[in-house]
Order: structure tokens, then sequence, then C-alpha cells
């Protein structure tokens, strides 16, 4: 009896801290969503892609995204140095941590293990719609994407 | 004249703020002079429409009628159109305009634009109407 009590003292506790972990992990999303990036960054990132929240890439994986700009995923997205230095800076210091801390392969957010087991109920019909075209086009679903906002109350599926 | 000398030449002519702004009108005069020529509407069309032995045009993302909005070739992120015309905003900050030659012109051509090039696809662009 009194094994069990501790056992369950055990388990409560393990959940306690399991539950203080996930909510910490989501209020440091929350917060990061609700600081907006800087809009040179909006501008120049988001002129030929959505302007992807920092907190969807780990610092490893911005510093090699923003150390080859001249060959950024088959384009030239160069910029002049002083600046690439600024949005580096304000991408390490927001960057992904808890679960998407691990960089991914080619540092590609839709790459990420996070990103596949959270689109896994989309059907293939749904990726190759004209509206879709690209994985990269988070606002083709998530309508407030622009405005770093993922939640699934806000997502609509083109048809 | 070279880019940057062009460039330099209408920092003179304006005051240079952090965006100095320009119109259509002299950025193609100083293209234009740049080259030594005066530009070809026709030849900027072509030019734009065309592919240069890479896999992109221009018209890949900005569309064959850019009075109209464009659509990115790989992330399908929506393009505003980049007649004058159509949208102000283009074609109305130097800086900008030598930026995005750059960095599009290694995209399609694997190189710099001439000014002679820059010239004519700005002459066609500042000819179209929505």
């Amino acid at each position: 009896m009194r094994r069990g009590s501790t056992r369950g003292r055990c388990i409560v506790a393990a959940l306690l801290t399991a539950l203080v972990g996930t909510t910490a992990a989501h209020a440091d999303e929350h917060r990061a969503r609700r600081v907006p990036p800087p809009p040179e960054y909006t501008q120049e990132c988001g002129a030929c892609h959505l302007a992807y929240p920092a907190w969807l890439l780990p610092a490893t994986s911005w510093q090699r995204v923003m150390d080859s700009l001249a060959r950024h995923y088959g384009t030239d997205a160069s910029l002049d140095a002083a600046q690439a230095q600024r949005l580096s800076a304000w991408l390490q210091a927001n960057a992904a941590t808890g679960k998407r801390a691990v960089p991914p392969p080619e540092d590609r957010i839709t790459r990420a293990a996070w990103f596949q087991r959270e689109h896994d109920e989309v059907p293939a019909a749904t990726w190759a719609l004209p509206a879709v075209k690209s994985r990269a086009q988070c606002a083709a679903c998530h309508t407030q994407a622009e405005q770093g906002d993922f939640s699934e109350r806000h997502i609509r599926l083109p048809r | 004249m070279s880019t940057r000398s062009f460039l330099g030449a209408l920092c003179i002519a304006w005051p240079c703020l952090t965006a100095a702004a320009a119109t259509p009108a002299e950025l193609l005069a100083g293209y234009s002079a740049a080259a030594g020529a005066p530009a070809s509407a026709a030849r900027g069309q072509q030019f734009f429409q065309a592919t240069h032995g890479k896999e992109w045009s221009c018209a890949s993302c900005h569309g064959t009628a850019p009075v109209q909005p464009g659509r990115h070739a790989a992330t399908g992120k929506t393009i505003a159109a980049l007649a004058p015309a159509a949208d102000a905003r283009r074609v109305s900050d130097p800086a900008k305009v030598e930026k995005w030659f750059r960095r599009n012109c290694n995209d399609v051509l694997g190189r710099e634009c001439t000014p002679a090039e820059k010239a004519d696809v700005l002459s066609w662009l500042m000819g179209l109407q929505p």
C-alpha cells in the first residue's frame, strides 16, 4: 500500500514534470509568435517565400542558410554583408529549441521529422494541388502563416 | 558609364537618403547611357520571355505579361506585378532594382545582365499597360 502510494506520487510527479516541460515549450513558441520579425526580414526573405518564423529551424541550420545565400536552394538570394549579418543574428537569437532543435536534412523545414509527423494526414492529392505547388508554401493551408500562427484552427485545406 | 557610377550620379542629382527614389524613366536613362545605345522594348520582351541556357526565363516567375502578378517557379509564392503601370512601387528604388537584376540574371543567365539588357527590359516593362 505504502509502496503503491509512493509509486503513485512518482507517476504524478513525472506527469507534472512532463506537463510543465510541454507547457514551457509551448510558451516559448507563443512568445516567439508574438515577437514580430524585423521588417527587413519580412521584406527580404518574404519576397520569394513565406518569411519563415525563426523558431522553425535551429541556429546551426540558420547559420548554414545565411552563409550560402548566393546558392539558396537553387536561386541566388544574396544580400549585402551587413544586412545578412543583421538578419543572421536575429535568426540565431530566435531559433528553434526543444523538439525542433535537430538540424533537418539540407536544413529544409519540410524535411524535419516534426514537420513530416505533423503533416502525415495531408493527402498526396492536396500536396499536388496547383494552389499548393510546394511544401514551402505554408500559407496555402495555414491561413495565418504570415502572422506566424500555424495553429489548427486556422488551417483550411484548399480543394 | 558603369552601373555603379550611374547610381553615384543619381545620388548626386538627388539627396541620397536610405532609399533613394527614382522614376522608371530616370533608371532607364541611366542604363541606356551606360549601354551607350538606345533601349529596345522589342528586344526587352524577347529577352524577358526567352530562356538563356538555364531552366528559367524571367517569365518563369514574373509571367509572360507582367502587368499581372507572377508566381515564384519554385515556391509558388505570389509575386507582385512587375510593370510600373501595374504597381507604382516597381522600378522606383535604384538599389533594389540593381539587387534583383544581380540575383535574377544569375538565376536565368548564370551571369550579371549588361546595362543594355537591363535598359531593354525596363523599356519593355515601362510600355506595358494593365
